[in-house]
């Protein structure tokens, strides 16, 4: 325990260095758990999201804070990690390396399925928040960001200053979404008619999670995950772009 | 160095981030109306230009890539730093959000494969090898 003392300060004083650490050694925790324990079928980095997650609530639990496992003194680094600045920072950088002329070659069932994927994710979930008692236009459009992506959600709660607890939720949805499609796209596969590239790139531009469509069509077959993954890579980047702005404008006209 | 393309990284988000601001003053509310996806836009953009004209040297390229790379660790840590016990009591509503939308979106692929059969824009590498076997 003294020895814990004459660290702690050490780990309180690096606090992101701290976050690094930690946040590597839970990612390396769930691709192991992913690759052992499911054989790949749920991606690591869904694992991983679910136990940032339940720390987040053990975190909530012992200190009665709003900050998750960041209201824990040494491990307050992970609140600067996962915050929106760097957070938005990474979003962005994932942007690099898209190519127009791929995007071109999406063809119209590309962009159609994307549009019809973004702004049909959004009004099932702005209308699910409704129907459950969130009826203002900025958690209606957050939570249907979440049904986007864990990663549109949160996005575009900042950009409209939504409540953590609806922020929150977006990333809940999100999470299940990505599970669900990594989890039965096998078992749907021959019902929907997803066995050829054309039908993988609409496929992926429609569910639009990355992971849940590459992890989903990996175990429906691998020759299809670059024509999901291509279309999916876009979807987050539509869904900021038109959530905060056309699709929230829109909402708040409704209700 | 790997700091220009870091710094270009910055100046898109934060350009974009200042964008959506003004956008958001330009209708009136005090909000950040498509800034993340404006700077998304812009570093395509940049990228681009700067890639065709040969400007873009493999080191300035390391210092976006690296933070594209480390953005599923951020999203697992935002998750930690999330109110969860909050949340947990609003959970059917993100349960009944997430399995609608994966629903709705399953039934919509035969739909939208049949919608657009003729475009041309799909030439696959998969199916220029297939002509030639």
């Amino acid at each position: 325990m003294e020895l814990f003392d004459s660290i702690e300060p050490l780990l309180v004083k690096y606090s992101l260095v701290t976050a690094f650490a930690v946040v590597g050694l839970t990612v390396w925790l769930s691709y192991l758990i992913s690759d052992k324990l499911t054989q790949g079928r749920l991606h690591g980095s869904a694992i991983a999201i679910l136990i940032g997650l339940m720390l987040a609530y053990i975190g909530g639990q012992t200190t009665g804070g709003t900050r998750g496992i960041a209201d824990i003194e040494i491990l307050s680094g992970i609140g600067i990690m996962g915050g929106a600045m760097l957070r938005d920072l990474a979003i962005v950088a994932t942007a690099f390396g898209v190519r127009m002329d791929e995007f071109r070659r999406t063809g119209l069932g590309g962009i159609v399925s994307l549009l019809v994927g973004v702004i049909g994710s959004f009004g099932i979930g702005a209308s699910v928040a409704w129907a459950f008692g969130y009826r203002d236009a900025v958690s209606m459009t957050t939570i249907g960001g979440g049904a986007a992506t864990y990663i549109v959600g949160p996005v575009t709660g900042t950009a409209l200053k939504a409540s953590n607890e609806v922020v929150t939720l977006s990333v809940a949805a999100g999470l299940i979404k990505s599970i669900l499609v990594m989890t039965t796209t096998p078992y749907v596969a021959k019902h929907i008619g997803l066995d050829n590239p054309r039908s993988a790139l609409i496929f992926g531009g429609l569910m639009g999670t990355t992971s849940g469509v590459a992890g989903g069509l990996a175990a429906t077959d691998p020759k299809l995950v670059p024509y999901g993954a291509m279309t999916a890579t876009f979807y987050t980047g539509v869904g900021c772009l038109l959530g905060p702005s056309l699709i929230y404008l829109v909402i708040s006209a409704i209700v | 160095m790997a700091i220009y393309g870091t710094a270009l990284l910055s100046a898109c988000l934060l350009t974009g981030l200042m964008l959506g601001k003004l956008l958001g003053l330009a209708v009136g509310i005090d909000k950040n109306i498509g800034g993340v996806g404006i700077a998304m836009l812009l570093l395509i953009f940049v990228c681009d230009r700067l890639h065709k004209s040969g400007r873009l040297q493999p080191p300035t390229e390391r210092g976006i890539l690296f933070w594209s790379s480390i953005y599923i660790p951020i999203v697992v840590a935002m998750a930690a730093s999330q109110d969860v016990i909050k949340a947990v009591r609003g959970g059917p509503v993100a349960i009944v959000a997430g399995v609608l939308t994966v629903v709705v979106c399953f039934a919509l692929v035969p739909v939208i494969s049949r919608l657009g059969h003729s475009d041309s824009g799909l030439s696959s590498p998969d199916s220029s090898s297939r002509d030639e076997s």
